[in-house]
């Protein structure tokens, strides 16, 4: 579903990505580890077009993607979330999902002036949407409130909610867990379970072992901007490069 | 007490014309950052359009019944569409490449816009005012003593149904909310798949036919133009929208009408050469003690 082709992602004398090829299954959940500077948000960012590979290409479903504008990208089905949140903080929970909707949207400059029937069904269906992904996250309560004033783990679930509002084929989490409480890791390897029941394919990045061990299909494990190890979590959990290189202790 | 009433009625309208122009301003800074200073110009360049217009329809003075409402439509609906047109060429040919810029690259270049845009209509119209037909009959009512007349009534009018409109539009509509989640965080609307040139193209579109609908009502209200107009009711307009906290939509509206109805009322009490002083004066205070404004700036959309 998602291919890349030695891709390189260079900052003047800093190689972020170096030669990286991957590929990630429809509908397998895939992590991706590594230490801090290992080149993981890089990555994302690349797939995601908001930095363009200094050499190397990127497919997604036999397209090239990495020439394309952003928007575009989005459009075709890849969605994400941020290791920083960055919701529409100053627009209601519902009117961020809504926002991640857009692309899906037909009504022209001329339908909302006019308020035209046209206009007037699509907003309706497209809120019901958003209210059903509000659900499905758990925020079923919150739909009026501003982004700003949701408790963290919420925001982190809206985040999600409004990625899936553009119906992605292939999600990216980035750190969805960060600054979790043990209880919502675990609401939260739910809701990644649930999310791939829909038929999204999902790519994470994660610092905590427990989840990625827990979620993952295959993991695939970055120092450097380089690929050092690939696996099922238990290939992964008994290789000695990773042991080396990054994990330690931290999966006893 | 009369003359209170009066003054304030007229500091109504002359903030209709300042609230309508302020939203522009706001609008563009809200979703680019920028302070568009050719932006009273295209004000300016409505009420040529709407003279030009009115011209060809061969209006020469004031209209009744059908014709009334069938010929300023046109003028009016015409200087706004015009002018929102001049509103995206000016982004696509000039702003669209220095988005990425140093912030001050892309105000010299609307400095540079501005000085364009006078000297065509200074070429288009001459350097002197031109005068503005009277379209609009001005028969007035009194209310509590104080005449007030259709033409004021029509132009505090339309500003407030604009207002009202992009209120609606920005709250309830697609595009509204694309505008609001470009205007907090570009990168991650173009991620979440919203087409933000084409986002902000609108805005210009729409904050320009703002602008064109005020030049349309201040030529009426006037009757008279002039190519450097835009200069003096930009920079008042721009004031305008700094009070009430740029970026912020029904801060600008508050914003024009306060301008307004200071201006006229430091007229009257101080005489019209210290009109600007009093306005600028009051800025600065509100400013000093309120730096984002009275409602307060960067949020495209709170109200």
């Amino acid at each position: 579903m998602l291919r890349l082709e030695r891709v390189s992602k260079r900052f003047g004398e800093l190689i972020a990505v170096n030669e990286l090829s991957l590929s990630v299954a429809a509908g397998s959940i895939s992590a991706i580890i590594g230490p801090n500077g290992a080149g993981k948000s890089t990555l994302f960012n690349m797939v995601s077009g908001i930095y363009r590979p200094s050499a190397g290409e990127i497919f997604f479903e036999d397209a090239r993607i990495d020439v394309w504008p952003t928007h575009r990208i989005a459009a075709a089905g890849i969605a994400r979330t941020f290791q920083n949140i960055r919701l529409f903080s100053f627009m209601a929970a519902i009117d961020n999902v809504l926002a991640g909707e857009d692309s899906h949207l037909h009504a022209r400059l001329w339908d909302s002036l006019l308020h035209t029937p046209r206009q007037r069904r699509e907003e309706k269906a497209a809120r019901e949407r958003a209210r059903e992904l509000l659900r499905f996250v758990g925020l079923e309560g919150v739909a009026e409130t501003y982004a700003r004033n949701l408790p963290y783990g919420s925001q982190r679930r809206l985040e999600i909610a409004r990625a899936l509002a553009s119906r992605p084929k292939l999600l990216l989490l980035d750190e969805p867990a960060a600054g979790m409480n043990p209880r919502e890791k675990g609401e939260l390897a739910d809701l990644v379970a649930a999310i791939r029941e829909r038929g999204i394919t999902v790519l994470l990045i994660e610092h905590d072992m427990g989840l990625v061990m827990r979620v993952s299909d295959e993991i695939t494990v970055l120092d450097y901007g380089e690929r050092i190890a690939r696996g099922t979590p238990a290939e992964i959990r008994n290789d000695p490069r990773v042991i080396a290189a990054y994990l330690g202790t931290a999966v006893a | 007490m009369h003359e209170f009433l009066a003054q304030l009625v007229n500091g109504i309208s002359l903030g209709g014309i300042y609230a309508l122009i302020a939203l522009g301003y706001t609008m563009v800074y809200g979703i680019i950052g920028l302070i568009n200073f050719a932006h009273g110009d295209v004000y300016t360049l409505g009420s040529f359009f709407a003279l030009t217009i009115l011209t060809a329809l061969g209006v020469s003075g004031e209209l009744h019944g059908v014709a009334l409402v069938v010929d300023v439509a046109i003028a009016l609906i015409g200087a706004a569409l015009l002018c929102g047109i001049v509103g995206v060429l000016i982004e696509r040919l000039a702003y669209r490449r220095l988005r990425n810029a140093p912030r001050l690259a892309p105000l010299i270049t609307a400095i540079g816009i501005s000085f364009i845009l006078e000297n065509v209509m200074q070429i288009w119209k001459g350097p002197a005012p031109v005068s503005f037909p009277a379209v609009v009959p001005n028969p007035s009512v009194m209310v509590a003593g104080v005449a007030i007349g259709a033409q004021q009534f029509l132009l505090v009018g339309l500003a407030v149904v604009m207002m009202v409109a992009l209120q609606l539009f920005i709250h309830n509509t697609r595009l509204g909310r694309a505008m609001r989640a470009t205007a907090e965080d570009r990168d991650a609307a173009q991620l979440m798949g919203i087409n933000i040139n084409r986002t902000i193209m609108l805005t210009f579109l729409i904050g320009s036919a703002l602008a064109g609908v005020a030049g349309f009502v201040s030529g009426v209200y006037y009757q008279s133009t002039w190519f450097f107009n835009g200069f003096g009711a930009g920079l008042k307009a721009f004031t305008a929208a700094v009070l009430g906290g740029i970026g912020n939509i029904a801060g600008a509206m508050l914003g024009g009408f306060l301008i307004g109805i200071i201006e006229s009322f430091a007229t009257w009490k101080f005489g019209g050469q210290w009109s600007n002083v009093t306005v600028f004066a009051i800025l600065i205070l509100v400013l000093v003690f309120r730096p984002s404004g009275l409602l307060g700036e960067a949020v495209f959309e709170r109200a």
